[in-house]
């Protein structure tokens, strides 16, 4: 049996009286990729916050990491790795710098951080750039340095929120095979994405709407259940919001 | 019949950064014509030229038989304009916004309902409700109808489903296609390889440059080789042991499978028994069609070897 590396059993977040996440379970194996998908609104956000960390649940039990999301937050937070679209690097500090500032902030020693950084730098091919500005890269660039220092510190999780919104074809399959890579280490991948052909990629998925989970399953078992060719059919059968919300 | 838009050389540089280089194309009427590309390649600052926000420095950009740098005054009146930011006034109410354009460019909201009632009756029931405060989808649909409400020859729409979920953009894509009565001619700008079948023809672009252009089953049957879709349980071993095998082309991971084509044009006898022997079991070997991303991965690659 594989270990068990987030646990959500009966997640409830309200904020006032609206219930952002309602009664969520789910658990995500070692190693696997877990695609969580759902419509602008439906309560991903909320779910992912509580998850690392940052926002605790109103009830319920989430686990991640070994550590308890209500109750040792901070240590989620050191044993998880980050990384979003919009910000994950400081564009006006070198790469070099970079490294050396996640890897201080994760709480790695100086000998560590020093062989972590020459290996990960002789593995994107970067030896020749390690001092160049984040804002002198390419987009592509940024986005697998960005995730090889969300994971610098070999997290048993990380949590990837739309990682390849916007990257070329060519790094978009880069960034993917970093992403098997990874997992195929033993780090569990957890991606939020509105983009259904990035979905087709993940070992499992599960599409959130109105607060709830309405399906959870391989992508190849949602589209024989749900009659579709694609994830995308199966989120638009599935994913339409009860009410148009604004 | 006259094109709507006709570029012929343009090129733009912004300092040292050759942000267009050589760019050529035309956009018949009524046609729904789609800049595909990353982030970077351009599109934004050639939407911007098309739009008489920005000078090209070289070639000629004509819209609706007009130059685009002389003709600014009059081509504004005939264009909706959608950027890629949201831009519109988060602290006025969705009806302030939408009256505020009507009035900007001489016109009423009554005048020109129809073109837009299909999609502001999405949020009108929301009509009071500060800009800022919508969802994704109802700010998309809001802008939408803020750039169509003067009844534009043209339209122009940035990038307009980035970020949105995948029901309000299949949901924006039919709003697209229900303009086709009104002879509005679109152009739109998407990251998103898969939103270029929505389109009539489509122009690839990337690091600046044209790669490109076509109806999207043209640019799909461009595809050189014969592609294979290879599955196995264990995607990430059996990406490293199709590139392993000696007759591989290319392999690159698609999903659910690898999309992988092969130097002789088939996988070959020995293939399975390659696969079983890296210890890669229940892998299923299919000939499929390519796909636009196919065909751009593929004109990538030639455009790196040159």
């Amino acid at each position: 049996m594989r270990e068990i590396v987030i646990s959500v059993k009966n997640l409830v977040k309200k904020f006032g009286d609206f219930v952002a996440n309602d009664n969520l379970s789910f658990v995500v194996y070692s190693g696997e990729i877990f695609g969580f998908l759902g419509a602008n609104g439906a309560g991903k956000t909320t779910a992912l916050r509580i998850l690392s960390g940052l926002s605790s649940p109103t009830s319920g039990e989430v686990m991640v990491a070994g550590y308890d999301a209500k109750k040792e937050p901070e240590k989620i937070k050191k044993n998880i790795g980050y990384m979003c679209q919009k910000f994950s690097l400081y564009e006006d500090l070198t790469i070099k710098e970079n490294i050396m500032l996640y890897g201080g902030i994760y709480g790695m020693n100086r000998s560590l951080i020093r062989e972590r950084t020459r290996e990960l730098l002789a593995k994107l091919n970067f030896i020749d750039y390690e001092n160049k500005l984040i804002s002198d890269l390419p987009l592509g660039l940024k986005q697998k340095l960005a995730f090889s220092v969300a994971i610098l510190h070999e997290p048993k999780t990380v949590f990837l929120d739309e990682p390849t919104g916007g990257v070329d074809p060519v790094t978009r399959r880069q960034f993917w095979e970093m992403i098997y890579e990874a997992a195929s280490r033993g780090i569990t991948v957890f991606v939020t994405t509105h983009y259904m052909d990035e979905a087709e990629y993940c070992d499992r998925i599960s599409i959130m709407s109105d607060g709830k989970i309405v399906a959870l399953d391989t992508p190849a078992n949602l589209k024989k259940r749900y009659n579709a060719d694609t994830v995308e059919e199966v989120f638009i059968k599935i994913a339409r919001p009860v009410a148009a919300k604004a | 019949m006259q094109k709507v838009i006709e570029s012929i050389g343009v090129g733009k540089k912004f300092g040292a950064t050759q942000a267009l280089k050589d760019i050529s194309f035309e956009v018949n009427e009524s046609e729904i014509f789609g800049f595909i590309g990353p982030d970077g390649a351009g599109k934004t600052t050639l939407f911007r030229i098309i739009a008489t926000l920005l000078l090209p420095d070289e070639g000629k950009m004509k819209v609706l038989g007009l130059d685009a740098i002389t003709g600014f005054k009059e081509l504004r009146s005939n264009i909706g304009y959608m950027p890629g930011r949201f831009s519109l006034y988060q602290d006025l109410s969705v009806e302030e916004n939408l009256n505020f354009y009507a009035t900007v460019f001489g016109t009423t909201v009554q005048e020109n309902y129809d073109l837009i009632s299909d999609i502001y009756s999405h949020i009108e029931p929301f009509k009071k409700r500060l800009a800022g405060k919508l969802s994704g989808g109802m700010k998309q649909k809001l802008a939408l109808s803020c750039a169509l409400i003067h009844k534009p020859r043209l339209l122009v729409l940035d990038e307009p489903t980035t970020g949105v979920d995948a029901v309000s953009r299949s949901e924006f894509w039919n709003m697209l296609a229900k303009l086709r009565k009104y002879k509005i001619t679109i152009i739109v700008s998407t990251p998103y390889m898969d939103e270029a079948m929505k389109c009539d023809r489509v122009a690839l672009i990337q690091d600046g440059r044209v790669l490109s252009i076509d109806t999207p089953q043209k640019i799909r049957e461009g595809f050189s080789k014969k592609l294979f879709r290879i599955r196995a349980e264990d995607k990430y071993r059996l990406l490293i042991a199709l590139r392993r095998y000696p007759n591989t082309n290319t392999a690159y991971p698609f999903g659910d499978s690898m999309h992988v084509t092969f130097i002789d044009n088939a996988p070959g006898d020995s293939l399975p028994g390659f696969l079983e022997s890296e210890g890669i079991s229940g892998v299923t070997i299919e000939e499929s069609g390519a796909g636009i991303e196919d065909r751009f991965l593929e004109l990538m690659n030639i455009g790196t070897t040159i």
